[in-house]
């Protein structure tokens, strides 16, 4: 691998974060590729090319992620949990949750157990997988 | 019996930039930057926390072969090592904002999640760091757990 290989995966890398970091905000592909300094087009093959998913793939996850988190932790109204990670229709949300998890969201709350581990860590465990 | 854990380490592209990141913005502190020949022996440590240090090592030769080294590093800038640390701090907000205007990279801001308030960055090459601010119900041992 050359050393403008491993830059772009550093770039990449750094889009991802973005999308980490602004999870429940929409996909904003044209600012995602200028972070990587790369073409709209090239970003998404780059970024699918890099970790094995799309964008828009790894958004759902982490906003899946995140909305088990808040299933599990509070007693909050599903409907709010799937707007405050970014859905903007219940459906969709449950549709997401359901086909990432394979169960619904209510169904999921029902059973969450804690865990004892600090799940910072044991997020991107957790974070359903789009590869199995 | 083991007795504590002394040297850790993580894989850095370039020993001079992790020097920058890690005492420059981090106030990480030098323990040891010592040439050795075939290495920088070099190490740093947060500053009042004994002996324990981290080792900034950069993976090339002799240690491994240049596929080697660039196997490790194309993980690391795809931030697929498992190379993470996990600090501590009195104020997790504080230091957020204070390493945000150093221009430190951050991948999650301060969220409560029940064992304290914490937030992830990453270093200029791509290994992933968090810091914590433990809640009172983790250092008395009376955290329970946090659900996914």
């Amino acid at each position: 691998m050359s050393r403008a290989e491993e830059d772009l995966n550093r770039r990449v890398l750094r889009a991802r974060d973005a999308i980490d970091l602004s999870y429940s905000e929409p996909l904003d592909i044209p600012r995602l590729a200028g972070i990587a300094h790369i073409s709209e087009a090239h970003f998404i093959r780059t970024f699918s090319a890099t970790f094995g998913e799309t964008p828009h793939r790894f958004l759902q996850r982490r906003r899946v992620e995140r909305a088990m988190y808040l299933l599990a932790q509070t007693r909050r109204d599903i409907t709010d949990i799937c707007l405050e990670v970014g859905f903007t229709s219940l459906g969709t949300f449950s549709r997401t949750f359901t086909q990432i998890v394979g169960e619904s969201p209510s169904s999921f709350r029902g059973h969450a157990k804690p865990i004892p581990v600090p799940n910072c860590f044991a997020m991107a465990w957790l974070r359903p997988s789009s590869f199995g | 019996m083991l007795k504590s854990l002394r040297v850790s380490s993580i894989y850095v592209l370039d020993q001079d930039q992790a020097l920058d990141f890690y005492v420059g913005k981090l106030g990480l502190q030098v323990i040891d930057d010592i040439p050795l020949g075939y290495m920088r022996w070099l190490t740093v440590g947060v500053p009042g926390d004994g002996d324990r240090s981290i080792l900034l090592e950069k993976p090339g030769p002799p240690a491994m072969d240049e596929k080697g080294a660039a196997e490790v590093r194309a993980l690391v800038t795809k931030g697929r090592t498992a190379g993470n640390l996990f600090f501590t701090t009195d104020d997790c907000r504080k230091t957020y904002e204070e390493l945000v205007a150093k221009g430190v990279e951050f991948v999650e801001g301060p969220t409560d999640r029940g064992y304290g308030i914490d937030c992830g960055l990453r270093d200029p090459f791509g290994n992933y760091i968090r810091f914590s601010q433990m809640s009172d119900a983790f250092v008395s041992g009376k955290w329970e757990g946090a659900t996914p």
